[in-house]
């Protein structure tokens, strides 16, 4: 069976700078990788090329069976969520309908917003606008449209972010259903302690590579 | 995959909600096109013969120069477009759902500067019918053209010069929409004007197809 994500000899340049380099790395189903780093070590471009959003310079990157590089991206990335850096809401739409848009968009039943929301604890902030929330009300928002979309490989970057206890909680068990389900995840961060507690392993990235 | 129809529909309402929770067409563009509309009459007269003759002309021309700023509309951010990507929207269905609510918002603009324009220059509504294809056509036309376009800029440092690229491209549609309105007042045919308009749209809908995923993917 081949594993969730597979990346060989992986390199990512930005013009003539490499950011990865020679990285190997195989994360099977019901697997939780951590992948931690000090700032600059290349952990959100690894995230980026394994979530499709950046193509390899060299080497492959295979994940959920297909080639990052191939047209074949596009019919996985509904399998793929990523919680990056800074949230991907609209700031001019209010939480439930930025996660309203998720659910038409994926067909499903609009109640479905509420549950979610529910879920992570922004029942009562469904109606305010994106911009009138803070970051870690925006991560949870974030959680909740991965709830949304039930990827079967989860990306977190910086997972721990912004997050109050209770939102922490959130995440612990965002991955677990995540990979109770026969599904992956990749947690990275520049705190290995806290990635260790919810990972099965951990690598390093040091400038690019894997140590 | 999505289907191409649902995505690119829920794309289109995301993008009215925003601009209705905003209101930059409703409270911005309109009142400053109808103000460019009567600055006219104030610098060259309000002699009703001449206002009738240029009044079309200056129309289309405040319908390009400002449409195109409603057209372009606000661009994505990094974390906004990988969040709707990895929704697995087809990269064309999302420049096309951009494009329809683009065209609707230049239709309520042309209609609110059109009622403008013939109050403030006593302007003959002829031709309804075929009036109503030229805004159809202008709105389409422009809304393709300023999607690529704002697509090409992306959220980068040039976005602020993407209407000044956008403006010649649309030439053929405002010589087409000029001379269609002209042709129903001296009662010429039209249609040669009106099929130029339909390859000018149809351009650049093949433009948004074929230039969708390297746009989306390349920024």
């Amino acid at each position: 069976m081949e594993p969730l994500v597979r990346l060989d000899a992986l390199r990512v340049d930005v013009g003539s700078t490499p950011i990865l380099r020679d990285l190997d790395l195989v994360v099977e189903s019901g697997e939780t990788v951590g992948l931690f780093g000090a700032n600059g070590a290349g952990k959100t471009t690894v995230l980026r090329v394994v979530a499709t959003l950046r193509r390899p310079s060299a080497g492959t990157a295979r994940v959920l069976g297909v080639d990052v590089a191939s047209d074949a991206r596009f019919e996985v990335r509904r399998r793929i969520g990523y919680v990056g850096h800074l949230p991907g809401l609209y700031p001019d739409l209010t939480l439930a309908e930025n996660l309203g848009f998720a659910a038409e968009v994926l067909g499903l039943p609009a109640d479905r917003v509420g549950e979610v929301l529910a879920q992570v604890g922004l029942a009562g902030a469904a109606d305010r606008l994106a911009s009138a929330c803070s970051h870690g009300m925006q991560r949870r928002a974030e959680f909740a449209r991965q709830l949304l979309v039930e990827p079967e490989l989860l990306l977190l970057d910086e997972p721990h972010s912004a997050l109050d206890v209770d939102a922490v909680d959130l995440v612990e068990g965002l991955v677990a259903r995540v990979v109770e389900r026969g599904g992956g995840a990749i947690l990275v961060s520049h705190d290995r302690d806290r990635v260790a507690k919810l990972a099965d392993r951990c690598v390093e990235l040091v400038d690019g590579r894997l140590r | 995959m999505i289907p191409f129809r649902r995505a690119a529909l829920a794309v289109a309402r995301r993008e009215l909600r925003r601009e209705r929770r905003r209101g930059t067409v409703a409270w911005v563009t309109i009142p400053f096109g109808v103000v460019a509309l009567l600055l006219v009459p104030l610098a060259v007269g309000t002699e009703q013969v001449l206002l009738r003759r240029i009044g079309p002309g200056l129309y289309w021309v405040v319908v390009l120069l400002f449409g195109v700023l409603v057209a372009v509309g606000d661009h994505d951010g990094r974390s906004q477009r990988d969040a709707t990507a990895l929704l697995g929207i087809d990269p064309v269905a999302e420049l096309t759902g951009r494009a329809l609510a683009a065209t609707l918002l230049l239709l309520g603009f042309e209609l609110a500067t059109g009622v403008a324009a013939v109050v403030l220059y006593d302007l003959p509504v002829v031709g309804l019918p075929q009036l109503v294809v030229v805004m159809v056509l202008v709105a389409a036309g422009l809304g393709l053209l300023g999607t690529v376009a704002g697509a090409v800029a992306g959220a980068g440092p040039g976005a602020a010069l993407v209407p000044l690229l956008v403006a010649p491209l649309a030439v053929p549609l405002l010589l087409g929409a000029t001379q269609t309105l002209d042709g129903f007042v001296q009662g010429r045919s039209t249609i040669s004007w009106i099929l130029m308009m339909i390859v000018a749209v149809t351009v650049s809908a093949v433009v948004v197809v074929v230039a969708a995923a390297p746009l989306q993917e390349g920024r």
